[in-house]
């Protein structure tokens, strides 16, 4: 199973514990992520939103490459993913803006390199049963809430993965891990994104209503697929704090792999002395 | 029950007669750019109810189809609400009639932006602005950089920044940022884009 792995810039910055996780899972599970060459950034919420056009072609010139390298592409941000999920819908109901691309590009693409999220290869790729055959240290049905974000279920015509209201793949794979993943209505609520600079009240109202939610229906962690969802939640959730992590880093932590200690040194909010109560680490 | 409950004013102060002149041409432009069939929203609110910052916009979603429909152009340049908008999807996966909702926000920033508006909201469309500097000079976001002209252009100097020293002991900042080997690409792509 090879894939042209496309990180996005979060994954070499900030959300740092992701890729090398991500990594990790996936050598382990037998998916060869080879990062695609000189791949760029898709312009995530401030290229849609300033420009359509160059929205299009920060996605296309992505594409592209994967293209010419004939494989699939693996991404690890929903925002990402769902930027190069957008694009290659509407070239693909539109020769015109397929033209558009190739002007501004400077290559032709035809859209042909299909689009999956890690999630989505780990769940339905893989599938549930090998994963269960890696899980060497179960996670003691440590609660967490399963938080999807926006990006990765909506709109469903062009994601097409999950259900775009009560997703399941994140639950499932959570169980299968041996931890519990509590049933709660936060999955897929906004947790504001990219307004955490520019109007952090918004971000911190919602995260903090999010959080209540987890809490109320019994998290003690909050697992999610998204660097800014990781993001957002680590840093906006003001006082009694649960760790949020990505669902990578606890595979990692299921299978025994190398490496969930310095990964976990990366958060804001320790997540030591949960996972230590429940003999994890 | 009263839609009150929510705070939700459905169409009261937009429907005002003579408030503002119609300018169907806009309506017509912001069709064609967004790619909706906008009238075929029936006000259902649907989209507003579920908007998840729908309390902090001034005119809600719904409110902005009717004010498309009608032409309202400069009170929608102008609003907060065309910035506020989040881009989570939630209201376009669940509009009855397949209203690109999303589309239209985008496309209404998109004319802001070109028309120079300066609107209630400023800070969010210098956000997109700096975010897209890095990506145009090195192909990539260099987060450091953008953050620190982030504070120049808003002359907001102390917000976060104790959370940036966190990030910052945590290595979750790169110092130096990284440039793709192809960045002249990427100087085409803003180019040929620029003007479209
Ligand atoms: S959900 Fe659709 S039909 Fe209903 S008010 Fe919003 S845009 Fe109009
Ligand atoms: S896309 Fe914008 S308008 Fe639609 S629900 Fe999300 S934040 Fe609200």
């Amino acid at each position: 199973m090879k894939y042209a792995y496309y990180p996005g810039c979060s994954l070499e910055s900030t959300a740092r514990e992701y890729d090398l996780s991500a990594q990790a899972v996936c050598q382990s599970l037998g998916i060869e992520l080879k990062e695609m060459h000189d791949w760029s950034c898709c312009g995530a919420s401030s290229g849609h939103s300033t420009n359509y056009m160059l929205s299009h072609a920060l996605a296309a010139r992505n594409l592209a490459i994967a293209e010419k390298e004939g494989l699939d592409i693996a991404v690890a941000c929903p925002a990402c993913f769902l930027r190069l999920k957008h694009t290659r819908h509407a070239m693909m109901n539109s020769d015109e803006l397929k033209a558009q691309m190739a002007e501004s590009i400077g290559s032709r693409c035809e859209a042909t390199s299909d689009i999956s999220h890690l999630l989505d290869i780990v769940c339905n790729k893989v599938g549930i049963d090998t994963v269960k055959t890696k899980v060497t240290k179960p996670l003691s049905r440590l609660k967490v809430a399963s938080y999807y974000g926006c990006f990765l279920v909506r709109p469903p015509k062009v994601v097409t993965f999950d259900d775009p209201e009560n997703p399941q793949s994140m639950d499932i794979l959570m169980d299968s891990l041996g931890a519990d993943a509590v049933d709660w209505s936060g999955k897929v609520d906004c947790c504001g994104g990219s307004l955490a600079l520019t109007r952090r009240d918004i971000v911190i109202k919602l995260v903090g209503e999010l959080m209540n939610v987890a809490k109320g229906a019994g998290a003690e962690a909050i697992v999610t697929a998204c660097p800014l969802c990781q993001a957002n939640l680590d840093s906006r959730q003001g006082k009694d704090t649960l760790p949020v992590f990505y669902f990578t880093e606890l595979m990692g932590l299921a299978m025994g792999l190398q490496g969930p200690k310095s990964w976990f040194k990366k958060h804001l909010v320790n997540p030591s002395g949960l996972l230590k109560s429940h003999g994890l680490l | 029950m009263s839609l009150r409950r929510w705070g939700i004013n459905t169409i009261e102060f937009i429907d005002q007669p003579g408030s503002q002149t119609a300018d169907s041409a806009f309506s017509q432009k912001v069709r064609e750019l967004s790619r909706s069939d906008l009238d075929r929203c029936y006000q259902c609110l649907t989209c507003s109810l579920g908007c998840p910052v729908a309390f902090a916009m001034d005119y809600r979603p719904n409110q902005v189809m009717r004010m498309v429909q009608l032409g309202q152009k400069q009170k929608l340049l102008e609003s907060s609400t065309i910035w506020i908008c989040a881009g989570c999807e939630t209201c376009v996966t669940r509009c009855p009639n397949e209203v690109n909702i999303l589309g239209v926000m985008d496309t209404l920033r998109e004319m802001a932006l070109r028309e120079k508006v300066e609107g209630k909201e400023k800070v969010i469309p210098t956000f997109h602005q700096t975010f897209l500097y890095p990506v145009e000079k090195l192909g990539k976001q260099y987060e450091l950089g953008m953050l620190l002209l982030l504070k120049l252009r808003t002359k907001d100097f102390f917000s976060d920044l104790g959370l940036g020293m966190k990030m910052f002991a945590r290595r979750k900042l790169k110092l130096f940022p990284s440039k793709i080997k192809a960045s002249k690409e990427m100087k085409t792509i803003f180019e040929k884009t620029r003007g479209v």
